[in-house]
């Protein structure tokens, strides 16, 4: 496995007029908790798509898992996990089904995926559930479920979009023990948060702000130049520079 | 006509086949307050709200809002309350002012005529007031719905997690919009999954599975954590944190920000001596690096020592039992 999971040299993407994702720079090694933060609008999402090989970059280049993510799409989307909290899994189909289906997808072999279907179960603690649909099973397992999904066929890297919310404050925590195993078995995590102490967990974090990278570095980095004792604070000053004195034009 | 208590609900049950949605809730709010329901999905946060807004009816228990009961004199109340729901429910494909046009006339009233109760917001939106609705960012969005919900002049706002999967910035702006509509005299309802927001309202109910943790000012509820705490910060936080779980006196251990925070399980024991036996024992553990100080207990603290078992695992232990 390369040392640097991810490398993105001036990653750029327009709609139009748009400049989405503006010229961004970074690299995240292998093995690492990557937080990837950033207001709603600032081009996560368009970021995170063109990391993933699913949407083409209108400049500059990236590799992810040592693949190009213009010319080898394909061998990326074999390497990498994607988990998102809405879209991971199937309702219908049972716990064991899930599993099972995404082994197929991985195009695992019958063996695999019946060793890896018994060992999520069991680290999960889902055999109860196995055969109940998954819209039957409590949102916290379902996140832990969706993670093992993304796992499933050894990727190098994954990618978690906002994967912990709605969930109780015990469960959310219980999500990021996966993710530290995850990590520490070797596997790249990128991660998406609105829960700002969650960007404290990471290794290291990313601010996004109108399509560009602000800020990037370790928490204790970032808190430490900004002089601010914590991420939410950095990311509120990064995010609305202009925050204190648009508010305080709309009231006065 | 002014009551001083704006909602109060007694016993309120309601089930949907097999869940529990509410199970016996009571409480009660006073008229001017900025109330927050704190809680994860599947508290039962929504179905409360459903209530109160008069759109479903309790399996038992009642409730009254604004001086009316919520069973039978909906029609009254319902000009009387706004009430925005969790998921976005505007039209998106009409206009920001057409959106506002149209909840202004289903309640015969215009725009023009409520501007002053709308304005603090509506200025906000003004210069995107030609865009359709599913166009705007999601901070805009809910400052669109809050728009609609008020443009009727009602006396209570019943706010159904309107900060959900919105950025933590964005989330800022829409509290401190909230802080201004208070000062109106506006009672106003909200609830959350965000535990740090629980500090913007005037009181709060922490709530999980249909229940009422607690329910008091945010101060008081952090408070009653009744037990000391610790911030322990070492740089392996994942080794401390699994050394912290074997230890014979650890209550509680959880990642907290970029500390761990700490409650110890015995009784009538200084802070000094459990702050050193802690930094001992991390050290016999291998943990060289660990600072342990006297932390200040959060909501989210009091939330997490008093909701038992995370959600999934309560049935576990019921159905080995």
């Amino acid at each position: 496995m390369p040392d640097l999971a991810i490398q993105a040299n001036g990653l750029t993407r327009t709609f139009g007029a748009f400049t989405a994702v503006d010229h961004i720079t970074f690299d995240v090694r292998a093995g690492e908790v990557f937080g990837f933060l950033g207001a709603n609008g600032a081009g996560k999402t368009t970021a995170i798509r063109m990391l993933t090989g699913l949407l083409a970059p209108s400049d500059g280049q990236a590799t992810v898992a040592g693949h190009d993510v213009r010319r080898e799409s394909e061998a990326i989307k074999r390497d990498i996990g994607y988990m998102s909290q809405r879209f991971s899994l199937y309702d219908d189909l049972t716990v064991r089904e899930n599993i099972q289906l995404y082994g197929g997808i991985y195009d695992l072999s019958g063996a695999e995926i019946r060793d890896r279907t018994e060992r999520i179960l069991r680290r999960l603690g889902l055999e109860r559930v196995e055969r109940d649909p998954v819209h039957a099973i409590p949102l916290g397992w379902k996140q832990k479920l969706a993670l093992s999904v993304a796992l499933l066929h050894d990727p190098q890297i994954v990618f978690l979009d906002e994967p912990t919310s709605g969930v109780d404050p015990i469960t959310r925590r219980q999500f990021w023990e996966l993710i530290y195993e995850t990590a520490h078995a070797g596997t790249t995590v990128l991660v998406t948060t609105h829960y700002m102490d969650e960007a404290e967990y990471c290794d290291r974090i990313s601010i996004m702000v109108a399509g560009r990278i602000d800020a990037m570095g370790t928490p204790a980095e970032l808190k430490q130049r900004a002089g601010v004792d914590s991420i939410d604070e950095l990311f509120v000053r990064l995010a609305r520079p202009t925050g204190d004195r648009a508010q305080h034009e709309a009231r006065t | 006509m002014t009551e001083s208590v704006a909602v109060s609900a007694e016993g309120l049950i309601k089930r949907y086949d097999e869940t529990v949605a509410l199970d016996n809730v009571s409480f009660s709010i006073d008229a001017g307050e900025l109330f927050g329901f704190i809680g994860p999905d599947g508290a039962g946060k929504t179905t409360l709200f459903r209530i109160l807004a008069t759109l479903i009816v309790p399996d038992a228990g009642s409730a009254r809002v604004l001086g009316s009961d919520v069973v039978k004199d909906l029609w009254t109340l319902r000009r009387e309350i706004g009430y925005m729901p969790g998921r976005f429910s505007l039209y998106p494909d009409l206009s920001v002012e057409e959106n506002l046009r149209f909840f202004a006339s289903v309640f015969g009233t215009t725009i023009e005529q409520e501007y002053n109760q709308i304005a603090p917001i509506y200025s906000q939106l003004e210069p995107f007031k030609t865009r359709r609705a599913a166009a705007l960012s999601g901070g805009m969005k809910q400052k669109l719905a809050l728009c609609c919900a008020l443009v009727h002049r009602p006396r209570l706002l019943l706010l159904d997690e309107p900060t959900t999967g919105v950025d933590a910035v964005s989330r800022r702006e829409f509290w401190d919009l909230l802080a201004q509509l208070k000062t109106s005299g506006l009672t106003i309802v909200v609830s959350t999954p965000y535990m740090d927001e629980a500090n913007r309202c005037d009181r709060v109910a922490l709530v999980q599975r249909g229940r009422i943790l607690a329910i008091d000012n945010p101060t008081a509820v952090s408070r009653s954590f009744g037990r000391p705490l610790f911030a322990i910060r070492a740089s392996d936080r994942y080794g401390t944190l699994r050394a912290l779980r074997q230890y014979a006196h650890t209550k509680s251990v959880y990642p907290f920000g970029e500390t761990l925070h700490y409650a110890d399980a015995r009784e009538n024991i200084a802070t000094d001596t459990i702050a050193r036996d802690v930094s001992t024992y991390l050290g016999q553990r291998g943990v060289a690096d660990a600072t342990v100080s006297a932390a200040e207990p959060t909501i989210e603290d009091t939330f997490m020592a008093r909701m038992g078992a995370p959600e999934g695992e309560e049935r576990d232990q019921e159905s080995h039992a």
